[in-house]
């Protein structure tokens, strides 16, 4: 048995009096994807949220890679190997797709005090970001505005920023959110094309993707974790079922 | 010995009424503070002008002191020229705000006070506008055997905790007042609730308007009015805010009262006891230099512990 | 890269600035106050600049810029009251002034967004207003004359207007380049892609505060700068000019120009101190028409008079 990525113990998060985070464990197994799912208002985005660092937790452990992260902010967290992407599409609107992804490749070569040249001239940027786009299929894309591509095309531009960190980990909430069939479809052979390469905790509101994508499944019901397993397992879960895929189909 | 405790119970009467002064003037913040709060918070908007009601409160008392003779008549009248004055200035200009950015309505509100201080300006001239206190307001009182004190500023505070207490009642027990508080913390939800929330929004403008006025009208007789006066009260009514926390009326009454204290307290007490201290040249220059930046300091002090304010209303 | 007729225009404008004072003491035209005027027009320029630099490209929406200017101005006036003329020295104190200043008031601000940052920014600049005014040994509300205006070289006197004039000159002229440099540096990047989405640049890896404290010193100094040059020209310090009234003058003539092009501030500057004086000779409550003007550029004319020309320069380049 290999160590977990990514191993979350007892996290616990609430606002006010309402818990969002329950005593939550979790892990991810290095080229895993671990999918989580739940209904609306489950306490999914607040739980990535917290592994990225956006929230403090209350309590509870989050272990990296072999290092407590708990404390870490969120550029930390990313600078350690961790990349998210949005439910909100969250691309820089009005910098090409180029820019944008040399922005995140900019974030991981030292620091950016640095004043006088010309950051879209720099080739140590926008070689290795041209590359990246030529990889996920937005090569030809690299020279517009991010905000006039298209839905799909700014999910997948959002992929490719966090794949620009040089991740050891994705995690990527809602990839296929607003989506069309179409745009899924392709979105679930990209994210195909990354597994194995990276580990990925996926928050899911879409059972194809889920259940054609992910290695384990976790469901989550008010910030609790009610049934980890294969898709398979999942699916024929009796208590999963009741409490959540019954409702959704 | 008995010179010691004459010096010390005359520092004593003075720190008495220098406190009780304190709370007068946070009754004033509070008054601005308390509408433009809430404008922050359930709008989420700034407006800069809401300085400018306080002034206009001031003039319109001038006038209707002037035509009456009456500071009660006054009163009456001054409030519904104020909620109507709050209501056509939401209607026309900043209803058209609320979906701009932040920058927009700095600017636009900037451009609503060049207008209201000219034209005062061009309605009352350029001089202050004088209103004296009528004779049953203008006496002292004995608030400790031989420290008299001035009956109308006892009178302010009393007014001031009126209408907190007042508010307090509407927030906690009204309908209308649910609707506020929603709105404070989470504005989607009153529009999920199906409420008209333009007209909520115009009637708490007003609202803050005719508050705002009050401060102005209590305060006429004690400073001169001039145009340009809001802009002075504005900035300790954000200084309040950002210390209270933006949507409290809590926040915003316990921020007026601490800030009213600390500035009028410590103006008067800091270069003395800067002298007692360092007795030098040096002194006369570093203790007003001092008392003018107290409140902000306090303010960064508190910002640094608490960045959203004592009192946060918002979540989420 | 500047479309062509930005380009134009702007190089057209800095030769008329050129020329200007030759033009202006010529035997047919003879109005040399039009070189005092635009020495302060440029000055102005220089501030609404700094301004944009933070405002337009960072978001960073400070309600009391004009603090910066304030504090350029004292740091020559305080110093040539103490008889201390040398130049250089004011510049450095000037410079290392406005930044430390920039740097704590930074720490403070920046600390909070939106509505917060702006009434921070506003009720610190207000507090060194007053603490202008209770400084008597520096005339209070009243200022102070600066009797000597800075001495750099022996054979360039700030006495003479025209040596003072191409000093402001060149000054937003090295401003301008410079700060053009830095908003498409590295460094630059990072500031306008916190301005769209803070929490998306932390999570790519930025600890986004710090390039924005930077940024917000940068401005400061800027800034300052045109203040050390509003105190050589006007010779006079004054707590007004810190005044909050002023740091929305300053943000009129960001808007006016173009928010986020950098040179658009430069003909902002220009327009605003223009209508003023133009409405002021025309009547006595120039406010009173003003207001409104305002009131109707921010709902139908935001894009301002750089935006309104054809061609986008802060994007996509080459």
């Amino acid at each position: 048995m290999s160590e977990p990525l990514l191993k979350v113990e007892q996290l616990c998060k609430s606002f006010g009096g309402v818990v969002a985070t329950d005593n939550l464990d979790f892990d991810v197994m290095p080229g895993e994807i671990h999918a989580v799912i739940g209904p609306n208002g489950a306490g999914k985005t607040t739980f990535v949220a917290q592994i990225a660092g956006m929230l403090k937790s209350d309590s509870g452990s989050i272990t990296f890679d072999g290092n407590d992260i708990a404390g870490k902010t969120a550029p930390e967290r990313s600078h350690m190997g961790l990349a998210r992407s949005f439910q909100i599409t969250s691309v820089f609107k009005n910098f090409t797709a180029l820019e944008n992804v040399a922005l995140s490749i900019q974030a991981h070569a030292g620091h950016s005090f640095k004043f006088w040249k010309r950051a879209s001239g720099d080739k140590t940027l926008i070689e290795p970001a041209q590359k990246i786009l030529d990889d996920v299929g937005l090569g030809d894309k690299a020279l517009n505005l991010a905000g006039n591509l298209a839905h799909g095309q700014q999910r997948q531009l959002e992929i490719a920023m966090a794949l620009a960190t040089s991740p050891k980990m994705l995690l990527l909430d809602e990839p296929t959110a607003g989506m069309g069939t179409e745009e899924s479809e392709i979105m679930r052979k990209f994210l195909n094309d990354l597994k194995g390469d990276y580990s990925m905790l996926l928050i899911e509101h879409d059972m194809d993707t889920v259940f054609s994508l992910a290695d384990r499944v976790t469901v989550l019901v008010y910030g609790r974790g009610i049934a980890t397993g294969t898709p398979k397992e999942i699916r024929n879960n009796a208590e999963v079922r009741s409490a959540y895929l019954g409702e959704d189909e | 010995m008995l010179g010691t405790h004459g010096v010390l119970g005359m520092t004593l009467l003075l720190l008495i009424e220098q406190f009780l002064n304190g709370m007068q003037f946070g009754v004033f913040l509070f008054l601005i503070s308390a509408g433009l709060t809430l404008v922050l918070g359930i709008m989420n908007v700034v407006n800069l002008a809401h300085g400018s009601l306080y002034m206009l409160g001031a003039y319109f008392a001038s006038t209707f002191f002037g035509l009456t003779g009456s500071l009660i008549v006054s009163l009456v009248l001054m409030i519904p020229v104020m909620l109507l004055v709050g209501i056509l200035i939401e209607l026309v200009v900043l209803r058209t705000l609320y979906e701009r950015d932040h920058m927009d309505q700095v600017l636009a509100t900037f451009g609503l006070i060049l207008f209201f201080n000219e034209l005062v300006r061009i309605i009352w001239g350029v001089e202050a506008q004088p209103l004296t206190l009528p004779m049953w307001l203008s006496g002292n009182v004995e608030i400790l055997p031989d420290a008299p004190y001035p009956v109308y500023r006892l009178v302010i505070i009393g007014v001031g905790m009126a209408v907190a207490a007042g508010l307090f009642w509407m927030i906690t027990k009204t309908r209308m007042g649910m609707l506020i508080r929603a709105g404070a913390s989470n504005r989607p939800m009153v529009g999920a609730l199906g409420i008209n929330i333009r007209f909520l929004y115009t009637m708490v403008f007003g609202l803050g308007a005719v508050f705002a006025g009050l401060a102005g009208l209590m305060a006429a007789p004690l400073q001169s009015v001039e145009s340009g006066i809001g802009e002075d009260m504005l900035i300790f009514a954000f200084v309040v805010i950002v210390i209270g926390g933006i949507g409290s009326i809590r926040g915003a009454l316990v921020a007026s009262l601490i800030i009213g204290i600390f500035e009028t307290v410590g103006r008067s007490i800091l270069p003395v006891l800067m002298l007692e201290i360092v007795d030098s040249e040096a002194a006369q220059t570093a203790g007003p230099a001092l008392a003018s930046m107290l409140v902000y300091i306090l303010m960064a002090v508190i910002l640094f512990f608490k960045p959203q304010g004592l009192f946060p209303a918002r979540t989420g | 890269m500047l479309s062509k007729l930005k380009l134009s225009i702007l190089i057209g404008s800095f030769l008329i600035l050129a020329a200007l004072p030759m033009v202006a003491e010529s035997e047919m035209i003879d109005e040399p106050f039009y070189i005092d005027l635009m020495a302060r027009v440029m000055i102005f320029s220089i501030a609404a600049m700094s301004l944009d630099f933070i405002l337009g490209y960072g978001a960073m929406i400070s309600f009391g810029h004009a603090l910066y200017l304030g504090l350029g101005t004292y740091a020559v006036g305080i110093m040539a009251h103490y008889e201390l003329t040398n130049g250089w020295m004011q510049l450095l104190v000037c410079i290392s002034g406005t930044a430390f200043i920039a740097f704590i008031l930074g720490l403070i601000s920046l600390r909070t967004s939106g509505i917060y940052f702006i009434m921070i920014t506003f009720a610190l600049a207000q507090m060194f207003y007053f603490l202008g005014i209770s400084l008597e040994a520096f005339g209070g509300d009243d200022g102070l004359p600066i009797d000597t205006r800075s001495e750099f070289f022996s054979f360039f006197d700030l006495n003479e207007t025209w040596n003072m004039y191409y000093l402001i000159l060149g000054t937003l002229v090295v401003a301008a380049l410079v700060l053009w440099k830095i908003i498409n540096s590295r460094f630059g990047m990072v500031v306008r892609g916190s301005h769209s989405n803070d929490a998306r640049m932390q999570a790519i890896g930025f600890p986004t505060f710090k390039y924005r404290l930077a940024a917000f010193v940068i401005a400061g100094v800027v800034c300052g700068l045109a203040g050390f040059l509003l105190g050589n020209l006007t010779e006079f310090l004054t707590p007004e000019y810190m005044h909050w009234f002023r740091s929305g003058e300053l943000m009129i003539m960001v808007m006016v120009g173009g928010m986020g092009t950098l040179f658009g501030p430069l003909f902002g500057a220009f327009a605003y101190l223009m209508m003023e004086d133009f409405l002021a000779n025309f009547t006595e409550y120039w406010q009173f028409y003003f207001g409104p003007i305002l009131i109707l550029l921010v709902l139908f004319a935001k894009q301002g008079l750089w935006g309104m020309l054809p061609g986008k320069e802060d994007i996509s380049d080459e």
